[in-house]
Order: structure tokens, then C-alpha cells, then sequence
């Protein structure tokens, strides 16, 4: 049975001021929908481009449950590409990443192409003599992708043609990537350390709205985050704070410490908490690195880009970046009821490695498959995932500081424990998803 | 569920089947969740060590699955016994298969033992049961006549999938 396919009135009906339809997670169809319309309308994350340095290089991913690839043409500019071969759909790399040489070449019947897709060579070429093989899709080559934009190294891409451009689509909200690549000393990011991948049997809009939802800590993380800080209380006196205890135990601030710190909408449900302060505001100084960032930019430009605290940014639809630990969580939907999370790390071009070793405790601690804050978090999204099968209620309530002003608002600061991100990530979710319908 | 209590040993150089016997116990005490003994089998300067990457040497600046000392050891079963350990309920059982323990080197000397012992580790949850095959590497040393786990390394066969939740200890 059909509801939503081609009825945009009965998708923007799931998404109301207050609350959201429960389809918007466990229906199939809306999720399939998504991936026809609101992933390809979208800007959507593809990778880091020192992930493919070298010309040939490449890395397999996915826009919303498509396979494409990131690859570095021969011209040094970096390309987005469809990963099927043209002739019979066969996925063309072998490995996840890897370098291909001048160009890709399909393990079924050898037909080759340039590293920006186009068709260099078919084995057996006459037999497509006088078939009108240059007017079919498949003489077009590997599709490229055909928006994608580079910023400061963070690819991004767009399949449709309609939509808004880049700029418009993020707006003021790449001062999140700013200043996370402002933070080495020579303006530069490099993907290190390996990725953490976890299977999540949930939605992913529920780890989208997680990141911004700062009621949770101190209850959901009350057997990590509490544990950690009862387990130190009983350490000697003046025993040094460990990294590991730095990083958990502020999960466990009090309500006061979320609302204080704050929460920023912008513009196509992007957002972040931490305008004041956050979690990571009092990790010890790392040796070295303040004097060669003072070096760099000056002591007053480099004590506010220090400054900057911001906890969780999340870019509308389903990544989010942490500034100053350098890390980027990549929500992959593969189902109404499954995601992969990928939790990318990077290494500040130039700083200290103690700062990489920080981010990767951090990553190991929080977002791992074996990470106790990891659990408490899975836990909660798969018992919702179940929940919402019930009858009694269809709807999700995201009622909290709802102010009947707020829709259009941009570029405002407000109480840190606000549910608005997460109705303006589905008023976003609305306009992507409709939008051209 | 009972079992015998740790055995002394007879001198202060280990022989293999102390070495083995060892290693077999430590499986074991997980699989009972007898945790604190379990943990009591750790030098307070120990490490659990889960590599991310397939021959993975380093810890520090390549990411683990686990990389924790004593104290996140030690955090990980108090939080198994919380009263809202909400993944814990109901609690996750499992099971280890090990392969007979190979000691590949012994330096009394250097108070420095090591072994290696493939296992197939099965934790379940509910409805959910999964098979994880591994390959665990003990270091080992003699503190006050008992035998200690300096650093205990499992490295999964498929260390770089992408797992659920792995809640227990292999």
C-alpha cells in the first residue's frame, strides 16, 4: 500500500509544529522516498579529501543508500562519481579505497573509464557499430555526480540539479568547519586514525536529533558517565585526572550546565549546541600546541579560535562534527530500521599528536561498538524503534520551549535544552523532501 | 556455576600448564560474570587492547575498538552491576571456546610470559546471539607469587566490520 509516494500534502502532514508522525521512522515507504527525493535534493557529506591525495586515488561510499565514489582525476581536482559500470550495473572498485592508476576499469568485461567517469575504452568496440550506441546512457560513461562542492577539504555533493546552491543550503554554518580546520596551526585537516563503524537497528534521523538533545546525558548515561564519576571519587587525593575521566565524566552535568550552555539554529535544519560553553570546555591544555598556534595566528586570533567551544554541529541531513575534539559522525541510512554510523577522525596538520590521541580516546570511549556511552545510546533508540509500533499514540512529541514564532527564525542563540533544533531539522526534512514534487 | 579456587603456584617460574591453566580460568570467570575476580587477575598497570586494524601495532595513534587500563576496566564492571545499566536489562550471557593456549614465549628472566590461544566468543542479548572468532595474546608476569595479566590482546578476525553493541568482555 502506497500513502506518501507523489502526495506531498501527505508528507508534510507527518510533520507538524510540535510533532512529528511516527512513518517518519518506521515506514518503508517514507524511508524510500527520502532516498528518491530528500537525500538527492540535499548537500550530502561524502568524505574528506585526504582521503585520496594522489591522482587515481579513490574511496567508495554512499548518498543516501547510493553507491558512489570520491576519486582524484588526473587534473587534481577531486570527483564524484557513480560506482556502477554504465554496461551492467557492476560496482567498479574491488576495495573500499584504494588508487586505480589513470583509470577505473570494470572486472566484468573491461570497459574503462577516466577518472571523471567518462568512457575511455570497450573491448570488441564494433560490435556497437550502427546500434545508435552514442546516443545510449551507457556511452555517457560512469555518471558523475555534477554538484559537488570542496570546502577547505570537505566534499560535499548534490545529485539533483534543482535545490539551493552551496552556499545557500549551509550558509552561516561552515564557521563549524572553520574553526575545527582553524585549529591546526597551518589551516589543515587530515582524516587519521582509522574509522569506527556501528551498526545501529534504529533510524537515523534518531541519531540525527540525539546530537542536539541535552536532556538525555544525565539520565541515559547515568550508568557510564555516573560510574566514571563515582569510581574517581574514590582515588587517592591528588591523583592526576586521567584523559579518559576528562572526557566522560561531564556527561553527567546538571540540567542548569545544558541549559546555560546553549543551542544555535541556522538556516535548512542546521544547528549546534555549545554556544557558551560545552562539554569539552575544560580538557587540560596539550603542551605546545597554544605556543604554536600563537605563532601562527597571533595570540588574540588563536585564543578565539581556542575559545570556541561548540559541542555537537550538525548539518542538515545526517552528519555532525565536533570542533574541538575533530571528530565527524556520519549517519548512514540503510533502512527505515538500520543505520551505520561511521565516526571519522582527524589529525590537526602540524599540532601536537597528543591532540590526535586525544580525539581518538575520545572516539574509542563514546562512539565505539564497544563503548559503554555507545550502549546506553543504542539501547534508547532501539526501544523507541520498538515503541513506535504501538497504536495508542502515532505521534512523537517535540514540544520542549516551542515558541509559535520560531518557524523562519535563523541564526538564533537560545536555551540550551530547547527542542527546536530537532523541529527545525524536520522543517528541513519537509522542503527536501517535497520539494519539486 | 561452582568452580575450584585459583591454584598457587608451585614455584616462582610458571610452567606451560600453569601458564594454560590460567588463561582457561580467565575465559571462564567471564563466562560465570564473576567479574571482580576477574579483574583481580589484571596487574594494576594493565591493559586491555581490542585493535581496530588488522595487524595493528599501534594503540596510541590508530584508533581500537579497546585501549583501557585498570580504571576503565574497573568502571566497565561497576557499571555492569548499576541499578540503571539500562543495556543491561536483561543482561547479556556469553560464551567462550578456546583453543588449547600456546605459550609462544617464556623470559623468567624478564618475569615475561606470553601466549597465544584462538577462541570462538559468542555473546547474547534477548533474542539476538552473535559468534565473534578471535585470537586472544596474554602477556603475563609473576607479582607476589600469583600469576598477572600485564596485557591481554584480542584481535577479532573481522576487527574492521561494523559491529552492534559488544558489551561484555572476550
Amino acid at each position: 500500500m502506497t500513502r506518501y509516494a507523489g502526495n506531498a500534502a501527505a508528507l508534510r502532514g507527518l510533520v507538524r509544529d510540535q510533532e512529528v508522525h511516527r512513518d517518519v521512522y518506521v515506514s518503508e515507504e517514507v524511508f524510500q522516498l527520502e532516498m528518491e527525493h530528500m537525500f538527492p535534493n540535499s548537500w550530502v557529506y561524502v568524505g574528506h579529501d585526504s582521503q585520496v591525495p594522489n591522482a587515481g586515488d579513490y574511496y567508495g561510499t554512499t548518498i543516501g543508500t547510493q553507491p558512489i565514489l570520491l576519486v582524484r582525476h588526473t587534473d587534481g581536482t577531486v570527483k564524484v562519481l557513480h560506482n556502477r559500470c554504465p554496461h551492467k550495473g557492476t560496482r567498479i572498485t574491488s576495495e573500499t579505497c584504494g588508487n586505480t592508476g589513470k583509470f577505473f576499469r570494470c572486472p566484468y568485461h573491461a570497459w574503462s573509464f577516466k577518472t571523471d567517469g567518462s568512457l575511455l575504452a570497450i573491448p570488441l568496440k564494433k560490435g556497437y557499430e550502427n546500434t545508435g550506441f552514442e546516443q545510449s546512457h551507457a556511452a555517457t560513461g560512469m555518471a558523475p555526480v555534477r554538484h559537488v562542492r570542496n570546502y577547505r577539504g570537505f566534499v560535499f555533493a548534490k545529485i539533483n540539479d534543482g535545490g539551493l546552491d552551496f552556499e545557500e543550503f549551509f550558509g552561516e554554518s561552515l564557521s563549524s568547519f572553520d574553526n575545527m580546520i582553524d585549529r591546526s596551526p597551518v589551516g589543515q585537516l587530515k582524516v587519521a586514525g582509522g574509522v569506527l563503524r556501528y551498526m545501529h537497528n534504529c533510524n537515523w534521523k534518531m541519531l540525527v536529533e540525539n546530537q542536539t538533545d541535552t536532556c538525555h546525558p544525565m539520565v541515559a548515561h547515568e550508568s557510564s558517565a555516573g560510574t566514571v564519576v563515582e569510581v574517581w571519587k574514590k582515588a587517592p587525593p591528588g591523583t592526576r585526572k586521567p584523559m579518559a575521566v576528562e572526557i566522560i565524566a561531564p556527561f553527567m552535568s546538571p540540567y542548569e550546565f545544558f541549559e546555560n550552555m546553549g543551542i544555535r539554529i541556522w538556516d535548512n535544519g542546521h544547528g549546534h549546541t555549545g554556544v557558551h560553553h560545552s562539554i569539552h570546555s575544560d580538557y587540560s591544555a596539550i603542551p605546545g600546541y597554544f605556543e604554536k598556534m600563537t605563532a601562527a595566528y597571533g595570540e588574540e586570533r588563536a585564543k578565539a579560535i581556542l575559545g570556541e567551544n561548540r559541542h555537537n554541529t550538525v548539518y542538515f541531513p545526517n552528519i555532525m562534527i565536533k570542533g574541538p575534539i575533530q571528530l565527524l559522525r556520519h549517519f548512514k541510512p540503510i533502512a527505515a530500521n538500520k543505520t551505520l554510523v561511521e565516526s571519522w577522525t582527524f589529525q590537526l596538520v602540524d599540532a601536537p599528536d597528543m591532540l590526535l590521541e586525544r580525539t581518538l580516546m575520545y572516539n574509542r570511549l563514546i562512539n565505539a561498538p564497544t563503548s559503554i556511552v555507545g550502549h546506553d545510546d543504542l539501547e534508547m533508540y532501539e526501544r523507541a524503534q520498538e515503541g513506535l509500533h504501538s497504536n495508542a499514540n502515532e505521534w512523537v512529541n517535540l514540544q520542549r520551549l516551542y515558541s509559535p514564532d520560531e518557524a523562519g527564525q535563523t541564526n538564533v542563540a537560545v536555551n540550551g535544552t530547547s527542542e527546536w533544533p530537532m523541529r527545525h531539522q524536520f522543517r528541513a526534512w519537509t522542503k527536501f523532501m517535497t520539494m519539486g514534487m | 556455576m561452582s568452580m575450584v579456587a585459583e591454584a598457587p603456584l608451585k614455584n616462582a617460574v610458571p610452567t606451560d600448564q600453569e601458564l594454560i591453566d590460567f588463561v582457561v580460568r580467565e575465559a571462564r570467570l567471564i563466562d560465570q560474570q564473576r567479574f571482580d575476580e576477574w579483574l583481580d587477575l589484571y596487574a594494576d598497570d594493565a591493559f586491555y587492547w581490542m585493535p581496530l586494524e588488522w595487524n595493528q601495532t599501534d594503540p596510541r595513534l590508530t584508533c581500537s575498538l579497546m585501549y583501557e587500563d585498570k580504571l576503565l576496566l574497573s568502571i566497565r564492571v561497576e557499571r555492569l552491576k548499576g541499578a540503571r545499566t539500562f543495556s543491561q536489562k536483561p543482561k547479556s550471557r556469553c560464551h567462550h571456546v578456546l583453543q588449547t593456549p600456546q605459550v609462544d614465549s617464556r623470559d623468567a628472566a624478564a618475569n615475561s610470559y606470553v601466549t597465544w590461544t584462538p577462541m570462538h566468543y559468542v555473546e547474547t542479548r534477548l533474542e539476538e546471539q552473535t559468534l565473534y572468532a578471535a585470537w586472544a595474546t596474554h602477556h603475563i608476569s609473576v607479582e607476589n607469587g600469583r600469576l598477572k595479566i600485564k596485557l591481554k590482546r584480542v584481535d577479532l578476525i573481522n576487527c574492521d566490520a561494523a559491529f552492534g553493541n559488544i558489551q561484555l568482555f572476550m
